[in-house]
Order: structure tokens, then sequence, then C-alpha cells
């Protein structure tokens, strides 16, 4: 645990990918199995227990604590795992030898979610600092050191001497804590068999297309398709069996039997995952009813039926047609799916054009449901993973804003736990009286400069009405105007309507409070 | 209660004024008589009248304000007794930085100890603090909260050194206060058998002569001054603004370290971009504030600059009579 707590702690603080990776392949050759296979999994989130709950936590740290120092602690620390690391009582020396990073989790697999925070308690006692926090970070969840899944297989593949497609080809069929895997890339085995036939192919993103980027690419070398507001999946089908995948490759096949229980061919295929009633694609809350389910009720299934709006092809049988150009895995797609004919599943047209102005006409006029932009590839790409620059471009429709007032903000998380930073804002409308009231319409967490963001703090604090725990709210004063994708009716909020990926676009100083926005105007902006 | 300090030691918007004596210990604004505890710039201030420290504080003071920053001054030694009006002064090593003292103020029948700021373990660029028993302790509270519990110097100093071993072509920037915590990291790393040229930005320089000619011993070091570019796998040690400012850039791929007690907090730690956090503070921690408090075993506590209400809480649990003095003028420590 030592070591794995070392090496979070060099994580977090190390910018540079560089030395990150420097890091990593020195952890890796100095710890042994199992320990740095299941800092790996740690690491790729592929050690999830949330088996501690915060309330767990705080219950441990009290216990041994003064309550109101643990409170005056906490809300200067601003994170909970932090104050509990930081605070935990330490004996002169420590009662025993540091537990290793596999003795912890092969205990907690034996033991049941109320054991669990009694050995955390032992363990906190026999951990210094940076191990305390270490070990509840791992098992609250949360770890965030800065290390993306992709940093670490390319850390591997330093380590190992190996092509990253090849860790990355067989990382979905490899489990925690990876000893096959470490073997191998220390030479001592081949590597290891693993049956792909329905595993997750790393997918392949796009890059967003720059202002003025246009202009230095040759309409001829590329297509357009359009950009659906779903979520994009993999379908993995192969022997009537059928995986279905986020593009992260968390398995969601079980959620969604509309489709994978209905794929009886042999196909790799990448698409959009969209709901569809009545031959029309709904607006994305409609999927998202869906969305972060295990299950499936008879009902939903009725009410936001699921479809699949296939773009590309990665298998076709036994066929690999990922080194093939876009053109080829085009022709392949099309005879593919004409030749299916299934009413859950359908291609994602071609989006014809002459020239960029051309093309930009048709950007411009994308506003409709389901449409989120346009997909620019090129003709002559292989499906590569990852997100190589060059051949796959995202072009976003231009976000909606709106000028709403700032009413509470809270104190953000990571880099900004100490500055006020996430905002709830409201709009405008005739309260019971027939004043004017003030709702909250969104929160947003980002899209400020951290110049910005200190001169808000400073004004938050300055301007605070009340304060509940680590929210404060202020006069309403300050206009901010907020970017979004899309707004939709919402039950959960007092002014009927929640926005889509609101962010902060800028402060508009020049504006009175009074001439903000109304709930109204936004509402004239839902779709479907 | 007739012997209730309160009644000659109060507190005004200049500081602290011992009416018995008609002086100030550590004025925020110019007065006639002062006493000042150590050459930190929110203890000790150019313009006062007359003014009463150590040999080292009035060193400090000149070097940073100039030869005439006062009227006259008084260099006292430790334990050395000076009657000022109708109050007894002597001043006792408070172990913050070099020259660091707690000023004993007595008058009729009755002790305060202002202790300025301190700290309990050792350092090898000063005295160690000595708890002096009395009526009244007025304590610092930079780190008043039990999250602050700094480690072991010797660890921290291993972190840098292991660092170098790591990047041997990246220069080590060490952003460290310029009085007292430089010249303390430096020492603890010849301690460590650290041995090269340790390189100073400007800002540094002054201090790190005066500590020399006061006989802190230091090794080689050497203004950074002309090329950034051969500083790779070496220390260069900076006043802490200097790591993110235009001074910083030039150097081979730097490892920005920080040498503070904030360290202990990594979203501090975070916001200031630092990649190697080195925990050395010349304040106390949490755990030395509650052990002085027993140590000095004054009835009375009055708590100054920090985070006093954890302390104060701290104190009255232990059946310490505490509260928090509202002094003027302290801000958040970047002596930390
Ligand atoms: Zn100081
Ligand atoms: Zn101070």
């Amino acid at each position: 645990m030592k070591r794995f707590a070392d090496l979070m702690e060099r994580l977090v603080y190390t910018g540079g990918r560089n030395a990150k990776l420097a890091i990593l392949a020195e952890y890796f050759r100095t710890t042994p199995d199992p320990d740095r296979g299941w800092a790996l999994a740690a690491l790729t989130d592929g050690y999830e227990t949330r088996l501690l709950t915060p309330a767990a936590v705080r219950k441990l740290a009290e216990a041994r604590t003064d309550p109101v120092l643990f409170r005056l602690s906490y809300d200067y620390v601003g994170d909970l795992a932090e104050t509990t690391a930081l605070i935990w009582p330490e004996a002169e020396a420590l009662p025993g030898e540091a537990p290793r990073l596999g003795e912890i989790v092969d205990t907690l697999a034996r033991t049941s979610r109320a054991r669990a925070p009694q050995h955390v308690e032992g363990w906190l006692d026999r951990l210094d600092g940076s191990g305390r926090y270490a070990l509840l970070k791992l098992l609250m969840g949360g770890l965030r050191v800065g290390v993306s899944a992709r940093l670490a297989k390319t850390a591997l593949a330093q380590y190992g001497g190996k092509p990253i497609e090849e860790i990355e080809e067989l990382w979905f069929g490899l489990t925690p804590p990876y000893g096959d895997l470490f073997a191998w890339l220390d030479g001592r085995t081949s590597a290891p068999q693993v049956d792909t036939s329905t595993l997750f192919r790393p997918v392949m993103l796009a890059n967003p297309l720059e202002d003025g980027e246009l202009d230095r690419l040759a309409p001829t070398d590329f297509r357009a398709e359009w950009k659906w507001d779903g979520i994009r999946v993999q379908l993995a089908a192969r022997d009537g069996e059928a995986r279905l995948f986020t593009r992260t490759g968390d398995e969601i096949g079980p959620a969604f039997p509309d489709i994978a229980g209905r794929a009886d061919f042999d196909a790799v295929l990448d698409g959009e995952l969209l709901v569809r009633r009545e031959g029309e694609i709904r607006p994305f809350n409609d999927l998202q009813q869906r969305l972060g389910r295990k299950s499936v009720t008879a009902a939903m299934l009725r009410d936001y039926p699921a479809h699949l709006r296939v773009y590309d092809i990665l298998f076709r049988g036994d066929r690999d047609l990922r080194p093939d150009p876009f053109e080829t895995r085009r022709a392949e797609l099309e005879a593919f799916v004409t030749g299916l004919n299934r009413d859950w599943l359908d291609l994602s047209p071609l989006v014809p054009f002459d020239d960029w102005d051309a093309l930009r006409a048709i950007w411009d006029g994308t506003r409709e449901a389901g449409i989120e932009g346009l997909m620019l590839k090129r003709v002559d790409a292989s499906y590569t993973a990852g997100r190589p620059k060059g051949p796959w471009f995202k072009w976003k429709r231009a976000p909606l804003t709106a000028d709403c007032v700032l009413m509470y903000a809270q104190r953000g998380h990571g880099k900004r736990s100490s500055l006020y930073s996430d905002f709830t804002f409201g709009c405008w409308r005739d309260g019971p009286d027939g004043a004017p009231e003030l709702v909250p319409v969104g929160k947003a967490y980002s899209g400020y400069t951290d110049a910005e963001l200190k001169e808000i703090d400073r004004w938050i604090r300055r301007n605070t009405v009340e304060k509940f725990g680590p929210v404060r709210s202020v006069i309403p004063e300050i206009v901010l105007e907020v970017a979004f994708d899309s707004v939709h009716p919402s039950k959960r909020h007092k002014s009927g309507i929640a926005m889509r990926f609101p962010r902060i676009h800028r402060l508009r100083t020049d504006k009175p409070a009074e001439e903000a926005d109304r709930v109204e105007t936004l509402a004239a902006m839902i779709e479907g | 209660m007739s012997k209730d300090p309160r009644r000659w030691l109060t507190v005004k918007p200049q500081g602290l004024y011992c009416a018995a004596g008609d002086f100030y210990v550590d004025p925020t604004r110019p007065v006639a008589r002062a006493v000042i505890t150590h050459g930190h710039a929110d203890h000790a201030r150019a313009g006062h009248g007359k003014v009463l420290a150590t040999a080292e504080t009035l060193a400090i003071m000149q070097s940073r304000f100039g030869e005439d920053c006062w009227g006259s001054a008084q260099a006292v030694g430790f334990g050395e007794r000076i009657e000022i009006g109708g109050a007894s002064v002597s001043l006792a090593p408070a172990g913050h930085v070099l020259g660091s003292a707690q000023a004993v103020l007595d008058h009729d029948g009755g002790r305060v100890v202002v202790s300025g700021d301190y700290k309990r373990r050792r350092d090898p660029t000063c005295a160690g603090f000595e708890p002096v028993p009395c009526d009244v302790f007025v304590t610092e509270a930079t780190f008043a909260l039990p999250v602050f519990r700094h480690p072991d110097d010797a660890g921290e100093i291993a972190k840098l050194l292991d660092s170098l071993r790591l990047f041997p072509n990246r220069t080590h920037l060490v952003g460290a206060y310029a009085l007292g915590k430089a010249q303390r990291v430096i020492r603890l790393l010849r301690e460590a058998g650290y041995d090269r040229t340790i390189f100073l930005h400007g800002a540094l320089e002054a201090l790190c002569t005066l500590y020399e000619g006061l006989g802190v011993a230091l090794g080689p070091l050497e203004p950074v001054a002309g090329s950034k570019k051969d500083k790779a796998g070496e220390i260069v040690m900076c006043p802490p603004g200097a790591l993110n400012d235009r001074w910083a850039a030039g150097f081979p791929d730097p490892v920005t370290a920080m040498a503070s007690g904030w360290m202990r907090v990594r979203q501090r730690a975070r916001q200031r971009g630092v990649e190697l956090p080195l925990i050395l503070s010349d304040h106390a921690d949490w755990d030395e504030l509650t052990r002085t408090l027993h140590d000095v075993g004054a009835p009375q506590v009055w708590i100054t600059h920090g985070r006093e209400e954890a302390l104060a809480h701290y104190a009255q649990q232990a059946g310490f009579q505490a509260e928090a003095l509202s002094l003027v003028g302290f801000e958040e420590g970047e002596d930390g």
C-alpha cells in the first residue's frame, strides 16, 4: 500500500505526460504481483468497489476525533477522504506492518459491505497519511490522479516494449490483477490467450473541428454524416450471442434487450444508440430515461424503444475490416444493413455536398431533434483506435445561450475545492404575488478561466446572504451567459425545465440582473 | 482577579499594547516604542521610534528595511531583563527563524508571554523554543487544525533528493520563504549529505549572506545570474512567488517544489501548481500547539493569527480559559 500511495501522490502532482509515464513504468518495474495489477485496475476503473460510503467514512472519523474539530477541518480541507486521512490519530509507531494492496483487495472480496468499515479502521491505524488517503479514495471511488486508461496502457506498452495496439486488443479480455499480462510484458510467457469474438474493440474518436480548419482540408477527401445526439455504442454479435458496449467498453446489453437480444448475426458494428418512437428519433432526454439502469421494464421498452443507427463496421463475420479504408468499410456496411432489414437498426446516411460552403449551409440548418451537428471522415482512413489527429472531425452545431442570474455557489472539487466554483443560476418568472422571482434553471461547473473564477469567488464571499454547509446563497446581482446544448422538461426542477450540458460562457458584467432571461424564453427552446 | 493582565495589556488598532510600559509588541503600524519578536514582515515593520529585539532580528530588519529603519534600537540577549516603565521585559527563544523570540512581560505580579510565531521541532538555523511558565500565553494559530501534522523534516528532504535521482536532467526549483525557510531547507540538505552548489534567486541572496555572517553555515551557494540552461539536475532556491512567474521559464524542464506547511493539504498544493510538495513549516503544527499549551501551563490562552476557533475549542475542552485576540494586519502566513 505504501508504494501504491506513493504512486498516487506522485501522479496527482505531476503534470507532464512523459513524467507520468516514467513514474508508472518505475512502479510496474519495482512492484510485485498482484499489487501492481490491482493498482493498474484502480487506474483503469477495473477495480470499483464503492465499498465505503461517505457516511461510513464520516462515522469512522467522528468516532476517533472531536466532532467540532472534525467539522472545522472538513470545512477547511473540503474533501472527506483527505480530511479523514489527515486528521486520523497517529500512534508514535505504527502498530504492525502496513497492509499490502493485494491483502486489502483479498480481504474485502471476502467481506460483507457491513463489515468493511471495521477492516478499514484497522488498516487506517497501520498506514501513514498518504497511505490512508490512497486507501480511502480507492474504496470510496474517485481516485482522480489524471491518468486515463489510455495513458496507463501506454505505460504498459513502454514498460514491456510491446505495441499499444496489442494491449488495447487484449485489454477487454483480461481481468485484474492481470498476472498473465505482466508475465507477458516481463517476457516470461507469450501473449495471454483471449477469445476476442464478442469483446469490445477500442473505438475510433473524432477531434473537434477548429475554426478555419475546414479551409485547409480538401472536400473531396471527406465524407459527411450527421452527428446524432444519442450515445456512441458498439454492438458485437457472434453465434447468437451479442454484447452492447459504450465507447469506453462498459457493457450495457442487459439494459437494452431490444438491441442486444435481437442481434442474431455475426458482425461488430459502430453506431449511435437512440430512442425512436413511431418512426421518429426522440430527443436525448428520452434516451436518458433508459440510461444508467441495470435492467428495464416492459413500460420503458414500450415508451422509449431503443434504436441503433450504424455508421461503421469493424468485423463482418471473421473478416477484420478495420485496416480497410473508410470507403471500403462503408460499402460493406451498406451491403450488410440492406441485407439485414431490421426495424430496430438502420444506416446513418451520408450527407452529400459539393464543397465546404454547401456543407456549411447544411450545418447552419441543423437544429432538428436528434442532430447535434456533422461528422467528417476521410475516405482513405482506416479504423484506428483512440483519437488520431486528422481522419475524423466532429463539427458540433452552435450552442444555445441564455442570460441567467447567479443564485447559489458551492465549493468546487479537486483543484478548485477552496474556491466557490459550482454555480446554480436562475431565470425570472412571475411569482405567486405577481412580482418577478428567480427560479433555478441549471448548475454548471466549468467554462470559466482561473482569473474569472477568483474574481467571482471573491465577490461571492463578500455578497453571501446565507450559508448552508458548503453552499452559499448570494445577492442576485451577477449575470452569467450560460451556453447549453438543449432544454428539456423536468419535473425535478422548480422551473419545470432543465438544460443539457450547461456551461458558463462568460460574465455579463454589462447587464443588470433584472434584464436576465425569463423561464418562458428557455421553455420555448424545448424540442420535440 | 486584581492581577488580571488585561488591565495592562490590551489590543489597540496598532497591535498588542502594554500600558504598564507604554510599548507595543509587533505593532503593525509605526509607534513610539516596540518590542519585536522576529523579522517576518507581519511582525517587524519600519518606522518605529525605539525598537527592542534580539541582535539577529535587528540585523534582519536592517537588511530588509535599511540601516535607518527606526529611531533607535536596543539589542537584548535571551534571558536578559529590561525595565520599560513599570513593566519588565525579557526575551526567550521561539524556535521559528533566526533571532525569533517570545516576549516575556512581567508587571504587577502577573506574567504574559507573547510567543510570536514559534515551532517546537529542531531547527538547525536557530535556537529551540523554551516554554516559559506564565499567567497568560499568547499563541499563534497558523496551523491550528488537527489536519496539520508536519511530518519529519528528513523525510521531506529525502523526497527532494529522490526526485533529483528520478529526474536527473530536470532543474529542481524549490520555492521557500526568503527569511528562515530557505536557509533551513539549505541546512537540512547539507545535513542529508547534499554538498553540491545550491543556486539562489536574487531575492534570497542578502538573507543567506546575513545568516552566514551570523554563524549559520550554508555551504556552497551561487546566484542564478546568467544562464538558466545549464542548471539541469541542480537545486535552485527561490521565493514561492517566483515559481509561477516568468523568472521560472528558461530552466530545463523544471520540477517545481515548494517547502511549506500548507503543502499538507493536497488542494492547496495543486492550486499553486506544485509538482513536489515538501511539508516543511516554521510554525507549530497542531500537536505542537496543543502540547505547548500544557507545557506552558498558563490558565489563560489568547489566540492570534490563524485558525483561532479550533484551538480555542481545544483549549477550553482541556480546561484553559481561551479566547481569540483579533489583531489587525496579520495575513495567513506566506512564511508557512
Ligand atoms: Zn513568522
Ligand atoms: Zn506571523
